[in-house]
């Protein structure tokens, strides 16, 4: 799931990029508003976590920004500002969570997941299909009631065709969820996870859409 | 005495008790001379009376009965009230006593043969003028009593001053109620002051105040917005420092978060070298947060003590953990300055910082001294401050886009501060090709 972190302090984003990694995201970092409206821009993102004081703005304007151009990606607030009325005006310019500083790294990445899941208009953290139950808060995924193990490139795979059962993702829109900027995507990535994820979970479990992409296949094994 | 109220009181009473008295003294000696002048106008009138009447012979039987026998002729003299006050002797020129008025004493009134006298008569002083008629052959004389005069004008200062005396109580309640009234805008002004909280630092209402109480008004408003404005600062700065120091502490729990899940050598290792960091740079922080608020909350004037300037700059040089810049002191080492060693010291030693944070290599540091200023200047060769983001760099926990990622944004305020302390200025400039030269001057001592 690939997000965007906006937040000066370099030690801190230093933090965030490696630990909100580990919890399988795909981080963008920036710290200032000038790059972060130019990822904005350039990239569709699950959610931002996006800090209020930049050096050469706020995030609230970011905030106002994405808002007014009608973008509905979540976003995580994170501040060392967090009065009751902070709260309330970031919640109020559009934000769909608020955290304080400092907080749990588990917490932060539980609450980016859930705004990304409401933003996809999910109501809960349990995906389904066709007897694959994906658990996208323990990132743990089962076929049948037996645990099958993914790899962190494949979980996010999984979850992009999950969040849209029965329609086609772009092999774009795959290499967009997985990838960073920073990272070099072979140019087969996409084929091998999908190869591996039929390997564990059934070679009809995905479909190719031939120049279109990949969905889920409607027919049960 | 501190009360204006009383002090008011005291002075308009007193002056008008003054004024009263001195008015009650003219009017005694002004009526008493005019009584004067009317009794002694009434005996030569008198006198001139009886002459006439003893002219025209209406007191002819008189003189006769004079000749006839030696009793003299007792008459009356009128029968106002006024006129029993006076008595009238006429006296032949030869010393016989020939009439006199009812209760006249029986001693001649005086021994003046002509006009006004003073005479004592069984321990009576008497008034009298005498009006000799030669062709007569006789002399008129009329006196009254002085005590009866005295009584006279003490009865009309009197009537005077009784009505005098009764109203000075109804003056000074006057004068009282006109002070409480004439104060009340001070009153109420009090009161809605001490009416108030603690931190109720509102202006006080300007419209209808008495012209001398504006000033004071104005001066306790402006006050009240300076103080608002300190504790604004004050809690800015509290909110801005929570905020610096709650940035690095997420960041540190983070980096711990990160180390304690990765199981990956590299990223466990990355984390924690970037604890290490973070904690140097927050203890920094914490560090310049009390330099700050130790020069902010100095009160205490200036320690003055002579130092020479080439001296603290090795010094702090020497304290400087720097790998990849040199410092390079050049101008005039000797010179010296009667200054605080420990302000001096903080702003030189923070503008070194800075200098350095942004420096590629060589910080360059140049004191200049002539007779009216001494200049300490910090040049680093980095990319310098952009036009638009100069004056903004000495506010705190200003960062501007070429920051260094360990500055706090606290270092250029602080030599303001110690810089506003000393008397002296601070000015930044930018080189060329590149780079910042940022100028501490201060006024040179007198004691120089």
């Amino acid at each position: 799931m690939r997000i965007l972190v906006v937040e000066d302090d370099p030690l801190l984003l230093d933090g965030l990029t490696a630990g909100l990694g580990l919890a399988s995201f795909t981080v963008d970092a920036v710290s200032t508003c000038e790059d972060a409206y130019a990822a904005l821009e350039a990239n569709e993102y699950r959610a931002v976590v996006l800090d209020l004081m930049l050096p050469d703005g706020s995030g609230l304007d970011i905030l106002a920004s994405l808002r007014k151009r009608q973008n509905t990606t979540p976003v995580v607030l994170l501040t060392a500002r967090d009065q009751i009325e902070d709260r309330i005006a970031g919640l109020d310019a559009g934000a769909d969570d608020y955290v304080g500083k400092p907080f749990d790294l588990d917490e932060l990445a539980a609450r980016v997941r859930a705004a990304a899941r409401r933003g996809a208009g999910l109501a809960c953290a349990i995906l389904e299909w066709n007897g694959v139950v994906m658990d996208t808060a323990q990132q743990t995924v089962a076929k049948d009631g037996l645990s099958v193990s993914v790899t962190r490139r494949e979980f996010g795979v999984l979850r992009k065709l999950l969040e849209h059962p029965g329609s086609t993702v772009s092999k774009a829109a795959l290499e967009d969820a997985l990838y960073g900027w920073q990272e070099e995507v072979e140019s087969n990535a996409v084929e091998v996870h999908v190869h591996n994820l039929r390997n564990k979970l059934g070679s009809s479990f995905i479909k190719t859409v031939r120049g279109l992409g990949y969905r889920l296949s409607e027919e049960c094994r | 005495m501190t009360s204006i109220r009383s002090r008011l009181l005291t002075i308009l009473i007193a002056s008008t008790g003054l004024i009263w008295l001195f008015a009650v003294a003219w009017i005694y000696i002004s009526t008493q001379a005019e009584v004067e002048r009317v009794l002694d106008a009434r005996l030569t009138e008198a006198a001139r009376m009886v002459n006439s009447l003893l002219a025209e012979r209406k007191v002819e039987m008189a003189l006769a009965t004079d000749t006839a026998g030696d009793a003299p002729v007792q008459f009356q003299f009128g029968d106002a009230s006024y006129e029993r006050q006076l008595s009238c002797q006429i006296w032949s020129l030869d010393g016989k006593l020939i009439g006199r008025s009812e209760h006249a004493p029986s001693g001649q009134l005086t021994q003046s043969e002509s006009g006004f006298s003073q005479s004592v008569i069984n321990g009576e002083t008497w008034r009298v003028y005498s009006i000799e008629n030669a062709s007569l052959g006789v002399r008129v004389m009329v006196g009254d009593s002085i005590a009866v005069r005295d009584r006279l004008v003490g009865d009309v200062v009197k009537g005077l001053a009784i009505p005098a005396i009764l109203i000075l109580p109804f003056l000074a309640g006057a004068i009282w109620i006109s002070v409480r009234r004439g104060m009340r805008p001070l009153n109420d002004m009090a009161t809605a002051l001490s009416s108030r909280a603690a931190n109720d630092l509102q202006p006080l209402p300007q419209q209808s105040l008495p012209d001398e109480i504006v000033p004071a008004v104005h001066a306790l408003n402006g006050l009240f917005q300076r103080v608002q404005e300190a504790r604004e600062r004050e809690k800015n700065f509290t909110t801005f420092a929570a905020h610096e120091l709650k940035t690095p502490l997420a960041g540190l729990k983070t980096q711990a978060q990160v180390a304690l899940a990765s199981q990956d050598g590299d990223v466990h290792e990355n984390a924690l070298r970037q604890i290490a960091a973070g904690v140097d740079r927050t203890s920094r922080l914490v560090r310049q947060l009390l330099d700050l608020s130790s020069v902010e909350a100095s009160d205490r004037a200036p320690n003055a003590s002579s130092i020479r300037i080439a001296d603290i700059v090795r010094r702090i040089a020497a304290d400087m953990p720097s790998e990849n810049a040199r410092i390079s002191i050049g101008g005039d080492l000797e010179a010296s300055q009667s200054t605080d060693a420990v302000l001096l010291t903080l702003a030189i030693r923070n503008l070194i910082e800075n200098a350095l944070l942004h420096s590629q290599g060589t910080v360059q540091v140049g004191i200049a001294q002539d007779a009216h200023h001494l200049r300490v200047s910090v040049e680093d060769d980095g990319p310098g401050i952009s036009e638009d983001e100069l004056p903004r760099v000495t506010e705190r926990f200003f960062r501007g886009r070429s920051k260094s990622p360990t500055g706090s944004g606290l270092g250029l305020a602080i030599v303001k501060e110690a810089a506003s302390r000393l008397d002296g200025r601070l000015i930044f400039e930018n080189r060329l090709p590149s780079g910042l030269r940022a100028t501490l001057e201060l006024p040179a001592s007198p004691s120089r």
